[in-house]
């Protein structure tokens, strides 16, 4: 027990002097410096959120390219091949590249703010996940411009992966790519769990978390036990592939169906991982343009952990029809029909809140609500293919791809831009244009629904997935020219999205710290906030510590201008995992080099072991053991020393 | 065939007319669903007092509202009613089609390749046994079981309106079944992701009276008839050398068996898994530019001269 850490802080108010000390020790360097070596959460996060969203825009593309291929039977724009790694690049970006790190930059940007913290409890980890995230995107892209993308769809099933059947470089690409970007989603997952349990502001219990905090720390968890399966599947595919072994094939007694089991224990956890800290978005925006409360708090907080554990006993219904006995379907065919339940809390609880309340109509309400109805769709075409019979002729149609979209596009994207348009003015000062946004809005849905809703009927008239063309006289020709013409209504809609950033960020700064009079943590503070978000920790005694005037809750006031100083080094302070005593104060790391030198090195081992340069490789892992040490190395500031020794 | 021949909400056999009322059902389940929704979502927002931006939301109280917690247990009851009557409806009707017909009428082996299905109809008397390919004759009113076999990556055996889709997988067998109640022509497609060509990996299931099949099946365990014209002879020579590295002609010195039978290649509809009709004009087209035509296929250009081209033509057409 150091006495150091049991230093009781001094309580005091804001004031000017106290503000210039925070600002002094939390600010970033500006210029190159701070931009590579910055911990500040809400650089990070904004970083993750515009590259997530120039991924979004190359999946788009691609997307619009394949949709022009199939707007007609036996159009020859695309070569088979072209075709064949455009869809599986497509799936690639928009499910690992897009879908998880704009959630991540959300919260990464958010989750101090709404937790009363001044940083996520990992700072340079936070960091770290970023550039390897950068890094490893890079690295699959580079695949794909040198014509060496993945040409095996994203669930990559052997063995047409294997190098009998693939002996490009597309494939060892993918795998080693995978396996990199593994990292930055586990480290990432860590420090949301511990950043979620352990740096909440004082009375800021379990039962007080902003639902989108439920939500990606149930994703989180579920991260860290599921992307080791998809790790280990991609590494020992690129074994496979490189060194002989044969723990996929058949002719060395491997077996295909080993890779299928490893990727969607994976793949079907990570499908509620995308969608479970959006879900979080519409639950904590939805009531602020209700004014109300959210309906049902713990009914929906625990449904998304219920849903999380389901989740990881649902897998095999991507495997229906792969000859597995008919008792294992029928397990999975009931937990399939089963996790409708607790998705149906919060379709509810939304619901509720709306009728309830009295909803003011904004592009963020517009964009919250609809998710309500794209969720529902998603949904119950997901529930169609969770039995068994029916799956086996659904599966590999249109019909799936119009449901996988439904509830990709439907719970991630729509909720996302809603976010957007209601947190952007925190993270900028500058409100978006309504007018714009209405235009946005509309645009988007009724181009998705164009092109996603008559996609259904594609796939009930026997439309299979993955074909690169489709020959006349199937029934298939208006409806495939409908998509394709939705397709692009829908990308003018998420040009308009942009187009209203753009513009938003050229206006003046005078959104202030509430614009919508919403009532949590993140409205408290400046917008954009400064750089060590709360001057005085507060202390909180409600879910609504800014609507307590009005909702009279527990008849307590939370303390938002009165708490702790904590200003004598870079520090925040850390509290219980379920009621949020404080217990301990959080010395902070400064600025570092670190994690951009450990993500440089790691990116080097990737290629090198890409190209079988092992010099390379050596120099990358050289590179990374030097980073760590640097990371590692201890530092008194930070209490790694024993105080006085 | 139908307008959609690939389409599965009209069924043509046993097995495929088992589901549909349980596909129809949740389908009904599902878009009841999603027009409640819709309706309750379009009241509640057009209930909306504003209509603006932060101006507008700012100005309207926050207030605690009722609790609602009725609308999430009455929902759930309400949702339960359709989710246990598919679960019970689904085990019932796996249990009804999931398993191979106990006594099969006729057994197949089917193995996926990339990109095209050899069918193999195997027979007690081993002079009766032989291969096909992409064209799947069966008699109609008996269960008909096929083992599947992955020849090289997984492919996935479906014919959507006699069955839904079993995989083929290499290293193991899996069994499909089917039944058709009236003779017809049936598409099939594969269903799982394979490569270049899985959008043409087609099949065709032919069938017909206990008598038409008896009849094709003798015609198909014959072998190959031989040439008659100098034009033919040299024709067939030709197949042998540069056709037989790869594919059989029963009776002849062609006899690898890595590509398609092709003892009775002109009894079929289709050429290439589905991907052109087969006539002579579009069997020449076929051999002189499959790359063209399929781009990645297995199967080479031929670079042959117009005279080689009319002899193999003028010896491939006897192959009835």
């Amino acid at each position: 027990m150091r006495p150091a850490d049991y230093r009781t802080p001094a309580i005091g108010s804001d004031s000017l002097a106290h503000q210039a000390r925070l600002l002094e020790v939390w600010a970033t360097a500006p210029g190159l410096k701070g931009f590579f070596s910055s911990v500040d959460h809400k650089q990070i996060g904004i970083r993750y959120i515009v590259t997530a969203f120039l991924f979004l825009a190359l999946g788009g593309i691609e997307a619009l390219v394949m949709r022009l291929q199939l707007a007609g039977p036996n159009l020859s724009l695309l070569t088979p091949e072209q075709y064949n790694q455009l869809f599986s690049t497509h799936g690639m970006t928009m499910i690992f590249l897009y879908a998880s790190p704009i959630l991540s930059g959300f919260s990464n940007y958010l989750w101090p703010l709404l937790l009363g913290s001044r940083d996520m409890a990992f700072p340079r980890l936070n960091a770290l996940s970023y550039w390897i995230y950068a890094a490893a995107g890079i690295f699959l892209y580079a695949g794909f411009l040198t014509g060496n993308g993945p040409n095996d769809g994203w669930f990559n099933y052997v063995p047409y992966a294997s190098r009998d059947y693939n002996p490009g470089l597309n494939e060892d690409f993918y795998s080693l790519g995978m396996v990199f970007l593994g990292i930055s989603t586990t480290v990432g997952a860590a420090n949301f769990i511990v950043t979620a349990l352990r740096t909440r502001a004082p009375g800021m219990s379990i039962n007080r978390l902003p639902i989108m905090v439920w939500g990606t720390l149930t994703a989180s968890a579920a991260n860290l036990v599921v992307v080791p399966a998809v790790s280990l599947a991609f590494l020992l595919l690129w074994m496979d592939r490189q060194f002989g072994t044969h723990f996929f094939d058949p002719g060395g007694g491997g077996q295909p169906l080993l890779w299928q089991h490893l990727f969607w224990i994976f793949g079907h956890p990570w499908v509620y991982a995308i969608v479970l800290p959006a879900m979080g978005m519409v639950s904590d925006g939805l009531p602020v343009f209700c004014r109300r409360p959210l309906v049902g708090y713990a009914a929906v907080a625990l449904s998304t952990v219920a849903t999380m554990i389901l989740g990881f006993g649902v897998w095999v219904h991507h495997m229906f029809a792969t000859g597995l006995p008919g008792l294992a379907l029928s397990f999975f065919s009931a937990a399939s029909i089963a996790i409708t339940l607790p998705s149906a809390v919060a379709v509810f609880a939304w619901l509720a809140t709306i009728w309830l309340g009295r909803p003011v109509i904004t592009t963020a309400l517009l964009f919250f609500a609809s998710t309500i109805l794209l969720f529902v769709i998603g949904g119950v075409s997901g529930f169609m293919t969770a039995s068994v019979p029916v799956d086996w002729q659904l599966t590999d149609t249109y019909f799936v791809v119009a449901h996988l979209h439904y509830v990709l596009i439907g719970i991630n994207v729509f909720p996302v831009v809603g976010a957007a348009y209601f947190w952007i003015p925190k993270m900028t000062g500058r409100m978006l244009d309504e007018r714009l946004g209405r235009w946005n809005f509309w645009t988007m849905f009724v181009g998705f629904n164009l092109a996603f809703l008559p996609m259904h009927v594609t796939g009930l008239l026997g439309m299979p997935r993955r074909v690169y063309t489709y020959a006349q006289g199937m029934g298939w020709d208006t409806l495939n020219l409908i998509t394709s013409i939705g397709s692009f209504v829908f990308a003018v809609g998420v040009l308009l999205f942009f187009v209203n950033v753009w513009k938003s960020l050229r206006s003046v700064a005078n959104a202030g710290p509430n614009p919508w009079d919403a009532p949590t943590l993140e409205w408290a503070v400046s917008s954009p906030p400064p750089p060590y978000n709360f001057a005085v920790i507060p202390t909180v005694v409600s879910r609504h510590p800014l609507w307590e005037n009005r909702l009279d809750e527990e008849g307590a006031v939370s303390s938002i201008e009165r708490g702790m100083l904590l200003d004598k080094g870079k520090e925040t302070v850390g509290t219980t995992a379920l009621d949020a005593v404080p217990d301990m104060v959080l010395e902070m790391p400064e600025d570092s080099f670190a994690p951009v030198l450990l993500a440089l090195g790691a990116a080097a081992l990737f290629v090198g072991l890409l190209l079988k340069a092992w010099l390379v490789a050596g120099g990358g892992t050289g590179l990374v053991a030097l980073a760590i040490l640097i990371w590692l190395w201890p530092r008194r500031e930070l209490r790694e020393r024993e105080a006085g020794s | 065939m139908s307008l959609a021949p690939l389409g599965y909400l009209d069924a043509a056999g046993r097995r495929a007319h088992s589901i549909l009322p349980l596909t129809w059902f949740t389908l009904s389940v599902a878009t009841a669903v999603c027009i409640v929704i819709a309706a309750l979502l379009w009241i509640a927002v057009r209930r909306a007092p504003k209509n603006g931006g932060a101006l507008e939301t700012r100005s309207v109280p926050v207030e605690r509202g009722s609790n609602g917690i009725n609308w999430i247990t009455v929902g759930l009851l309400i949702s339960c009613v359709p989710l246990l009557v598919t679960l019970v409806w689904t085990m019932a009707a796996l249990a009804a089609v999931s398993g191979p017909p106990s006594h099969p009428g006729l057994t197949l082996d089917v193995t996926a390749h990339q990109w095209w299905w050899e069918v193999r109809y195997d027979a007690t008397n081993p002079s009766e046994t032989f291969a096909t390919a992409n064209e799947i004759h069966i008699p109609v009113g008996v269960p008909v079981l096929v083992r599947l076999h992955g020849g090289d990556v997984i492919h996935s055996f479906w014919v959507p309106k006699l069955s839904g889709k079993t995989d083929a997988i290499p290293g193991q067998t899996n069994l499909s079944w089917m039944q058709a109640d009236q003779p017809g022509r049936y598409r099939g497609q594969c269903s799982e992701y394979c490569g270049f060509q899985h959008a043409n990996m087609a099949f065709e299931v032919v069938a017909e009276s206990q008598a038409d099949f008896a009849s094709w099946r003798a015609a198909e365990v014959q072998p190959a008839p031989d040439p008659i014209t100098p034009a033919q002879a040299r024709g067939q020579a030709l197949v042998q050398y540069r056709c037989g590295l790869c594919h059989q002609v029963r009776g002849t010195g062609a006899g690898a068996i890595s590509a398609p039978d092709l003892t009775h290649l002109m009894s079929r509809r289709t050429l290439a898994a589905g991907r052109l009709l087969n006539n002579p004009g579009s069997l020449i087209g076929w051999i002189q530019d499959p790359q063209g035509i399929k781009p990645g296929t297995q199967m080479p250009n031929q670079y042959l001269s117009a005279q080689q081209l009319s002899d193999v033509q003028a010896y491939l057409v006897l192959l009835r």
